[in-house]
């Protein structure tokens, strides 16, 4: 550590101010404090300070996701086989989901902290740590065959719409992963909804019985019974809800796994980074939008949506 | 049984060297000086040249925006320097004290039978006046401004600070006697504060005429805006007073003894100091003599010397002079070391409000904090951390949101009047993103402050 603190503290005087890539500073600033605490004592104002820091509060939301990131990546491969009709060792549905989810991720972050580095030599800023919570979001928001050059268009459009544009991290108006969503939701409706994009690498060998069709879609037909989602079968509702609480159904990355979501939740509230009354309130809204809309079934008898109940056990 | 206001927020930030229950007179002070920029929103002029020979009590320089109060030297000896800075603003007046302190002999006067106006004026000539400070803005009060409530904090919550009954020891009959002459001279009601931990013996209730309030809860319950925030909240255009309770035992000497009492006690504390203690010592003594029968840990990086506390106080060095309002000095190490990978270290080290760092593991412990930023400046990030140490019925967030955009109106709507920059300084220490809010809300009551004594001149005739 010894030799590279050394070599940090060598070049910075190169990117500081009147050094030949001064320009350049805020791509160093990002890397020395990546690797460094930078060394900087109090100037004014209370003269000693709280240990946390941006980067902490990020790292804390990162590791929140982390629980989410690795069961979709487990999942993701467990829909496949099953769809296919394959069976498979743990390993290898994981491996799969892996090799699924990592180029996602890998693109999501080279191109999201790409965008904010060339705005923040632009602008002089130094980088800040948001996009690394973003980067993580977007990919967990996705089917898992989303072609990698339309998470680069929405990356891209996602980071300098969504925030860049208002002046970065803590000015945005929009939350950076969901406009990306958006943007694909809108700029490619064929690859991020319907019934065959839920469930990576199912081509023409299916399991018999197989079905592409979103529970949501079941439910609004049926009334109320999900009896097989993907390649499988569900023996009673009980089965099916469990299979979606644990989060083995078909589905974006990160998202089937209320289990993984209930860690992360934890961890967040924890640790103080999270507060549970936002999150209860996202919740509640949910509900009480829902059966606001049920209450209007009634008036659209062909719309099955309507008629679903918010929470049905 | 006097009333309790239970606070739920704040944060006790966890420090080593408190401060013994023990006192020994600090070591003579060469020199001593008084700062001009220890008062908020002052315009001095000096009374006094180099080679002057002065005594207690002799002024030193008064205010043009508020021309009743002086300032007067605390100790006897001369003046050997006024301190100047750019553009010629007086930075402080720094006097060679004599080995034994003589007063300045003030007429006496009979405070019982004496009115409102004439016990003012006493006050204002002696240089008593200088103590009493308003909330808002912690200015020092105009006179001709009554203020809707007086209130003496019997408690210092902040980090290390004294405890407030033991600066009083042996001054009691003074203290009475001061918090008689300022219900006196404000016509309004005093309160004294005191907390439920420290305020074991029932101290407040020996003090009659008082109406005593006792705070639980921590850091910052002791600061009187946040007390007064739960008395008497201040709307526009209303004021309270608010002196610091050994303050107050000095206008009540002046009152019993016709003297000025130039005397402080003050608490020497921090991890760099090897015995931390009371001491003895006199208003402006330098930080030399303070510190002179210490041995200060060597560290790295030095030590930051600040007059006050760690939240609140300046940093003055070791050439520097203890700060008029300042019953406190704190020295702790500086911290310019970078710490690898340290954004991802478990942290057992780190204090922090949130439980980020697996410090959370030892609720108890203690810890020796350096002068270290830890992190960079960032934009604001809806933390909810603010919200979590500030314990009034005030948006944080939103009002330095409104600081930040010079939105007058709008601070006013959000409670601008009842804070003080020393009630955001836990903000300020919890930050995530290492905002400086104390010196934002200072700007915002300086703009305010300029428009009050604006407002109190003549109109200028052509």
């Amino acid at each position: 550590m010894k030799p590279l603190k050394r070599l940090v503290e060598n070049v910075e005087p190169h990117f500081a101010e009147g050094g030949k890539w001064r320009k350049y500073w805020p791509l160093f600033d990002g890397f020395a404090t990546f690797l460094f605490t930078p060394g900087h004592p109090t100037h004014k104002g209370a003269h000693i300070r709280d240990g946390i820091d941006l980067k902490r509060t990020m790292s804390m939301v990162i590791l929140a996701m982390v629980p989410a990131l690795l069961l979709g990546m487990y999942n993701v491969g467990y829909q496949h086989f099953l769809a296919i009709g394959e069976q498979a060792a743990f390993m290898d549905i994981f491996m799969y989901g892996m090799w699924k989810v990592l180029p996602l991720v890998i693109v999501s972050y080279g191109v999201g902290l790409g965008v904010e580095f060339v705005f923040c030599i632009i602008k002089g800023h130094q980088i800040n740590e948001g996009y690394l919570v973003s980067g993580m979001l977007i990919p967990l928001v996705c089917p898992p065959d989303l072609p990698l050059w339309m998470l680069t268009l929405a990356v891209i459009f996602a980071v300098v719409i969504g925030k860049e544009v208002f002046g970065g991290t803590g000015m945005n108006i929009l939350n950076v992963a969901l406009t990306a969503r958006a943007f694909l939701f809108f700029a490619y409706p064929a690859d991020i909804s319907g019934d065959k994009v839920w469930i990576s690498g199912v081509g023409e060998q299916v399991v018999n019985g197989y079905t592409g069709e979103t529970a949501l879609a079941q439910f609004a037909k049926s009334g109320g019974e999900v009896a097989a989602m993907g390649g499988q079968s569900f023996a009673s509702q009980a089965d099916f809800l469990w299979a979606g609480f644990i989060g083995l159904i078909p589905g974006s990355v990160g998202e089937t796994s209320t289990l993984a979501i209930l860690i992360g939740a934890a961890i967040l509230i924890f640790t103080g980074i999270g507060s549970w009354r936002i999150m209860a309130s996202v919740a509640l809204g949910g509900l009480a939008m829902g059966y606001l809309l049920n209450g209007f079934s009634g008036a659209f008898p062909d719309n099955g949506y309507l008629a679903i109940p918010p929470i049905t056990i | 049984m006097a009333k309790t206001i239970h606070l739920k927020k704040g944060l006790d930030i966890r420090l080593v060297g408190e401060a013994a229950l023990s006192i020994e007179p600090a070591s003579v002070s060469d020199t001593v000086m008084i700062k001009p920029t220890d008062f908020v929103g002052i315009k001095p002029k000096t009374l006094v040249q180099a080679g002057d020979e002065v005594l207690a009590g002799s002024p030193l320089f008064f205010d043009k925006n508020n021309p009743d109060f002086k300032v007067v030297s605390p100790v006897s000896g001369e003046v050997v320097e006024v301190v100047r800075g750019p553009k010629r603003v007086l930075l402080g007046i720094k006097i060679l004290a004599d080995k034994s302190v003589r007063s300045l002999e003030f007429p006496r006067i009979d405070a019982q039978n004496a009115d409102a106006d004439t016990l003012t004026h006493y006050l204002c000539d002696h240089g008593a006046w200088a103590f009493i400070r308003t909330k808002p803005f912690d200015a020092v009060a105009f006179p001709d401004i009554k203020p809707k409530a007086v209130v003496v904090s019997g408690f210092d919550s902040a980090p290390l600070a004294p405890s407030v009954e033991f600066l009083l020891k042996g001054k009691e009959e003074a203290f009475k006697k001061g918090l008689e002459v300022l219900a006196k001279v404000s016509g309004a009601k005093v309160f004294l504060t005191t907390h439920t931990k420290a305020n074991s013996a029932g101290w407040a209730n020996a003090f009659s005429g008082t109406e005593n309030v006792a705070f639980s809860g921590a850091h910052p319950a002791g600061s009187v805006s946040v007390q007064l925030h739960h008395i008497s909240p201040l709307n526009k255009g209303e004021f309270a007073w608010y002196v610091h309770a050994e303050d107050v035992a000095r206008i009540g000497t002046l009152i019993l003894e016709a003297r000025f009492d130039g005397s402080r006690r003050i608490a020497l504390t921090g991890s760099s100091v090897n015995k931390p203690m009371y001491l003895e010592t006199i208003q402006g003594s330098s930080m030399a003599s303070l510190l002179k029968d210490q041995k200060l840990a060597e560290t790295e990086f030095g030590n930051r010397i600040i007059s006050g506390n760690v939240l609140t106080g300046d940093e003055v060095g070791q050439d520097g002079y203890l700060g008029f309002y300042h019953h406190q000095v704190t020295v702790i190490p500086e911290g310019k070391h970078r710490e690898f990978f340290g954004w991802a270290a478990p942290g057992f080290d780190k204090f922090s409000l949130s439980r980020t760092f697996f410090s959370w593991i030892t609720p108890g412990k203690k810890y020796a904090l350096t002068t270290n930023m830890h992190g960079e400046h960032r934009a604001f990030v809806v933390t909810g951390e603010y919200e979590k140490v500030f314990p009034m019925d005030i948006y944080p967030v939103q009002l330095l949101k409104a600081i930040h955009n010079d939105d007058i109106e709008q601070q006013e709507n959000l409670g601008i009047y009842e804070v003080s920059p020393e009630d955001f300084a836990l903000c300020e220490f919890v930050c995530t993103s290492k905002i400086e809010s104390q010196s934002m809300v200072r700007s915002a009551h300086d703009l305010l402050y300029g428009e009050l004594v604006d407002s109190r001149k003549e109109p200028v005739h052509h």
